[in-house]
């Protein structure tokens, strides 16, 4: 392995740029910004061609105490390495997607998207309790800034309700970290994964660290921040938002409160599955109702994420593979159409359903990769969709039939409500004269969409380029629930002598 | 490499390049690559078919591609060939080819004709894929691939709101079968550890009259497993009560329905049940459960297609009926008949709709027969290919001597009878009474249009040709209103043209597949002695049931034909022999003529119990429950009891909140940062 420490250099790029884009003018800012952004996403490929998928659990191991028993300590396994990818490849995209629609304050904007970058990869890096703190709250302020600066008209209501969402959730993550390394006396994320609470200690912490990545994921009830959140932010914000922050819920569970509180999550499946079926449902039927286009694709998030808990507190193979795939894909196509939104509001600065209509005929491209990631997000076969989802769910099903019967039904209504949108935007006749008058995609929005279409088949037809390297993670994690895997109400019991005449009692029922 | 690499990934291309390059290579190109691709198919396919004929096949499996594997759950890539696969892929082939050349001068104004014969191949890829699947989830692919494709299709006039409501039903009821599909392959894996279907259909047997724990109850596996792989057959099959799409779709373009929802799509849900059946005999009260819905669907369709105006509609509840028989055979066991069923209508069903699309071609897009007849002088090869595409499906034939629809509907219908089963009886007779109803109403469609006084005048297309005015060619109409009133006759000085041969070619080569598919082909499908050496272990073959068919007594082989002459009998004596009998029957009955005219109501039935509570609940939870009840004690409770703590603090406030948030958030991390230092 590599002598230089890679992940540091990782995190450092974004952070230099951004930082040289202060002095700078507006087209100079943008340009450091891209040419920054492709370095982090050039050097995350490298990290994923040289990641080992059979080596050590952690690798690009970097350890350099600060003081306090506290190091900057940083590693990956295949799950990080995969969310890093996703960062990684998202942040360009939102470089060119702010291009020309970002035009007051523009080095500061760069600046604070570089700013984000730096922190969300350094949540996935960091290897120490104190750092992954820092990084985890740290990336809210970026977040918080682009909405509340560079936000829509209501950006105050909508960033104050985000902070004080995630604020309270980070209030008690703190007090069970504090608890935590007092308890285990140590800061190493990679240790404190092998240490086992008292169980009666496990439920308090599970549920401290719920409160905040409930929150961030975000799980019913406490999703009201979203919708405002996304509507608010530009275009860019929210394919950051969707794309990478809606992950540290994920990654949450699956670093934290899975291994790190086995007995606690087995006690609360029931509570996680109970949530996680009313947010398809329920979130599914407000999507269906929307008239902004932010918000419709905002609850199909929280409906999509409620696949990604159902899938890791299934606690098999195929259900925390399947969620990992849910977030991976949910990650580019939520992204992706936040851009496709972001493409029409751009031209007709609006983003009510109703003003559009007939663009097939103006923008037929535009159509085609509107109905890609459409299709992406109903599930699909053939794009990343349906391999995440079907994978969740079919892991569901062998640990509750009654969960995968409510999540499944996600399949049914993503269809009407996505379809619709469609339908209402894409076909019939234009609404107004200037929906009529679009002109289709520019070369600049192909170079945005074209590479998110590109990863989106690509997960869909040969998924296990992204599977491969989180096997054996997804292996040591299971092993870490092995004791405590539910399982499931299907409880298979083959023919028997006692059981053929509760068969027999079966017939005679029907005859 | 295997050739049936060509067949499937053939027209993948083609429809890529057409629909990607559409324009740039320009629409013949686009045309001309796609329809080639199809005959190359359909060159390769045919001779696959012979060789599983003549026993020198093997059941083999082509790999392509890794695709899914998690865990002890792995799905790759790859392409199934033995005698069921073969059999779908000349009808798959055969149809499409003759379609896409069909819709050279069906389409010829169209402006979209790339992107059109970019789905139509881009469906055929879809509809290969299921075919040849090896795994559930493969099958699943193609599943949905031709769904999306289907849904573009239905939806390809994209600027008429009908066509694009028709589109989001197809899809959305198409997906509550999947949703049924779906539990099901969850199920099937978790009990057989595997989605392999050699595997488990291996293994089937061995799970009979094991159960299992689903949704707080405890029920017989097999029966379960079934029953949710049906549903999804139910959907993509159009099977009551998820027929209503079936008729909707006809709003896509003529060799759509022909193609798509007549001859292939709509047939998957019976290969599934057939390519299925060893897993289907382990579970009597799921047969059961088929032979009843097709059995029902079989009759209730029927009914509806006596009562329809529009000529596209009666061929669709017409094929909705002919699936039910499909299912129903499937479901008593006799899976041969299923398929020879499946094989013939696809010929004979994919001519009726092409035939009707040459003569809505010839009415200047009109489509309600009411404004049809006398058309049999004016475009007399139309009028006899859609007289042998009647001979076959209302089953005309002699012992020994049939078109297609004869041998495959009495194998049919001797089949229930010989399954001695309570099930098998009732849809015995339920098949005999819709056979009657077929003659009745494809007679009727032929009288109507063909036979009679021109009743041209009175419509508006053909008004519309009269004055010159260039009707768009994505003008077809459905028939909206169900005026029982006479319409005035009259020819209007309206001339119709007989179609080009672009268009007659194909409907020519379909008529004699209608002709001779039947005679050609029984005994390969469905003779004791002969079928299983075809078949082998391709699909659960009862040569048993096989032989009872065969030794079914008089009565029960000749019913189909005496029915068959009754209906005849019937449609001749109200549209030919006193033309205004059918409008006296439905002013005698007008409630029963109202009910099925309005096709017993699905679909207000369905938006009253399922469209509007969905969209009610939907209101009702985001204002109610997001804004009313989560926000208003939540966040904005916070920011009240925040205010009222602000008023007192206002001079120290800067006025922004968002900044103020800021410093509490930094200052928050601070202290974070202090605290896990001291608790080290």
């Amino acid at each position: 392995m590599s002598s230089l420490p890679l992940l540091t250099i990782l995190i450092a790029v974004p952070l230099i740029a951004g930082a040289l884009c202060l002095f700078v003018r507006d087209e100079g800012a943008r340009w450091i910004a891209l040419i920054g952004t492709l370095i982090a996403f050039a050097i995350s490929i490298y990290l994923w061609v040289a990641f080992d998928p059979n080596g050590a659990q952690w690798q690009f191991v970097e350890k350099v105490p600060i003081g306090g028993g506290v190091s900057w300590a940083m590693g990956i396994d295949g799950i990080a390495l995969m969310l890093i990818q996703l960062t990684a490849f998202l942040m360009p995209i939102c470089i060119l997607a702010s291009w020309r629609s970002i035009q007051s304050r523009v080095p500061e904007y760069m600046a604070v998207f570089m700013l984000m970058e730096t922190l969300m990869l350094g949540v996935f890096t960091a290897q120490d309790l104190f750092l992954f703190y820092v990084f985890f709250e740290g990336g809210l302020i970026p977040m918080y800034l682009i909405i509340g600066i560079w936000g829509g008209v209501e950006r105050i209501k909508a960033s104050y309700k985000f902070f004080l969402y995630t604020f309270l959730g980070s209030v008690l993550m703190l007090i069970a970290m504090i608890y935590m390394v007092g308890t285990a006396g140590t800061t190493s994320i990679p240790a404190l994964m092998a240490y086992d609470f008292p169980v009666e200690a496990q439920k308090w912490l599970w549920l401290a660290f719920l409160a905040s990545f409930a929150v961030k994921l975000p799980m019913w009830p406490v999703h009201t921040w979203l919708p405002d959140a996304h509507v608010q932010a530009p275009t860019a914000g929210s394919v950051i938002l969707a794309g990478v922050l809606l992950k540290l819920g994920g990654y949450g569970f699956i670093r934290f409160s899975l291994p790190m509180f086995p007995e606690a999550s087995y006690i609360f499946i029931p509570f996680i599955f109970a949530l996680s079926g009313i947010a398809v449902v329920y979130t599914s039927l407000v999507a269906l109702v929307q008239r902004d286009m932010k918000k419709l694709i905002a609850y199909s998030s929280v409906a999509h994420m409620a696949f990604v808990t159902f899938g890791l507190f299934a606690m098999n193979r195929q259900g925390i593979e399947g969620a990992m795939i849910v977030m991976l894909s949910h990650g580019l196509v939520s992204g992706a159409l936040f851009l496709v939104v972001g493409v029409i509001y751009d031209r007709m600065h609006t983003r009510e359903i109703a003003v559009y209509g007939g663009l097939s005929n103006n923008m037929p491209g535009y159509a085609l990769l509107f109905m890609l990631f459409s299709m992406a997000s109903v599930g699909l076969p053939g794009t990343s969709g349906f391999v995440g989802e079907f994978l969740a769910l079919m892991g569901t099903y062998q640990a509750s039939t009654w969960g995968a019967i409510a999540g499944t039904t996600g399949i049914i209504l993503s269809a009407c409500y996505m379809l619709w949108l469609y339908w209402r935007i894409c076909f019939g006749e234009a609404r107004t004269a200037e929906a009529a008058a679009m002109p289709d995609l520019s070369m600049r929005e192909w170079w945005v969409l074209g590479p998110i279409a590109l990863a989106v088949l690509w997960m869909g037809i040969y998924p296990e380029s992204f599977i491969r390297p989180m096997r054996n993670d997804v292996g040591r994690l299971m092993t870490r629930l092995e004791h405590v895997a539910p399982a499931g109400d299907s409880q298979l019991k083959l023919a028997g002598p006692q059981l053929k005449t509760i068969d027999a009692q079966d017939h005679g029922a029907h005859h | 490499m295997h050739p049936i690499l060509f067949i499937v990934f053939l027209p993948l291309a083609a429809a890529l390049i057409a629909g990607l390059g559409g324009p740039w290579i320009g629409k013949t190109a686009a045309k001309l690559i796609t329809t080639g691709a199809l005959f190359a198919g359909a060159l390769l396919s045919w001779p696959i078919f012979f060789e599983y004929i003549a026993g020198n096949g093997q059941p083999m499996v082509v790999p392509v591609l890794d695709w899914i594997h998690s865990g002890t759950m792995t799905v790759d890539w790859a392409l199934r060939v033995d005698s069921l696969t073969a059999v779908m892929l000349v009808v798959v082939t055969t149809v499409s080819s003759l379609v896409h050349l069909y819709s050279w001068g069906y389409m010829e104004e169209d402006p979209g004709q790339a992107r059109f014969f970019a789905y139509l191949s881009l469906f055929s890829f879809a509809m290969l894929m299921l075919v040849t699947a090896d795994s559930l989830i493969q099958m699943f692919f193609g599943w949905e691939g031709v769904g999306l494709a289907s849904y573009l299709l239905i939806g390809f006039w994209y600027y008429k709101p009908s066509a694009n409501a028709a589109a989001l039903k197809a899809f959305v009821v198409n997906r509550v079968g999947d949703f049924g599909f779906s539990l099901g392959i969850f199920g099937t894996f978790l009990v057989f550890g595997t989605v392999s279907i050699p595997a488990i259909l291996g293994a089937a047997p061995g799970m009979a009259g094991s159960t299992i724990g689903f949704a707080g109850m405890r029920v017989d596996t097999m029966t379960l497993l079934c029953l949710l792989l049906f549903v999804g057959a139910m959907g993509k099959s159009a099977q009551l009560p998820l027929h209503t799409w079936l008729p909707d779709a006809m709003e896509g373009p003529t060799p759509v329905s022909a193609l798509i929802h007549a001859a292939t799509m709509v047939t998957a849900g019976v290969f599934m049940v057939c390519r299925l059946s060893p897993m289907f005999e382990a579970a009597p009260i799921a047969m059961n459960v088929v032979t009843w819905v097709g059995a029902i669907t079989c009759i209730f369709a029927a009914t509806i297609g006596c009562a329809q105006n529009d000529i596209k509609r009666v061929i669709a509840y017409s094929t909705c009926s002919q699936l039910g028989y499909m299912f129903f055979a499937a479901g008593v066991g006799a899976y041969g008949a299923a398929m020879f069923h499946l094989f013939t209508h696809a010929f004979f069903k994919a001519l009726l709709f092409l035939g009707a699309g040459s003569v809505i071609h010839a009415m200047h897009h009109e489509q309600d027969m009411r404004y049809y007849g006398a058309l049999r002088k004016e475009i007399p090869i139309t009028f006899w290919v859609m007289v042998i595409g009647t001979l076959a499906i209302t089953g005309v034939g002699l012992p020994g001597l049939g078109f297609a629809g004869f041998w495959s509907k009495d194998a049919i219908i001797e089949s229930a009878w010989a399954s001695g089963s309570v099930a098998g009886t009732m849809a015995f007779w339920l098949g005999v009474l819709a056979a009657l109803l077929t003659s009745f109403y494809s007679w009727r469609l032929i009288f109507l249009t063909f036979y009679g006084d021109a009743r041209w005048a009175a419509s508006e297309h053909i008004q519309h040709a009269l004055h010159r005015e260039h009707d768009d060619p994505g003008e077809e109409h459905g028939d909206s209103a169900h005026d029982p009133r006479p319409v005035p006759t009259g020819t209007g000085g309206y001339h119709p043209h007989e179609s080009p041969l672009t268009i007659l070619v194909p409907i020519a080569l379909l008529a004699l597949g209608a002709l001779a598919a039947g005679q050609l082909f029984h005994n390969i499908f469905v003779d004791a002695e002969r079928a299983p050496e075809f078949w082998r272990q391709s699909i659960a073959f009862s040569q048993h049931l096989a032989h009872a068919a065969h030794e079914a007594p008089l009565w029960v082989k000749l019913s189909p034909t005496i029915v068959m002459l009754i209906g005849l009998w019937i449609a001749w004596n109200n549209y030919i022999r006193r033309p205004g009998a059918a409008d006296a029957f439905v002013g005698y009955f007008p409630g029963v003529y109202r009910f099925v005219a309005n096709k017993w109501y699905f679909d207000e039935l369905y938006d009253v119990i399922f469209v509007r509570p969905a969209l009610w609940l939907g209101r009702l939870f985001w204002r109610g429950g997001d804004e009313g009840t989560i926000d208003r004690f939540g966040p904005h409770g916070f920011a009240y009891a925040v205010g009222i703590g602000n008023r007192i603090a206002y001079r120290f406030q800067s006025g922004y909140l968002y900044s103020y948030a800021l410093v509490m958030l930094l200052g928050l991390i601070g202290a974070a940062s202090w605290a896990i230092w001291w608790a080290q």
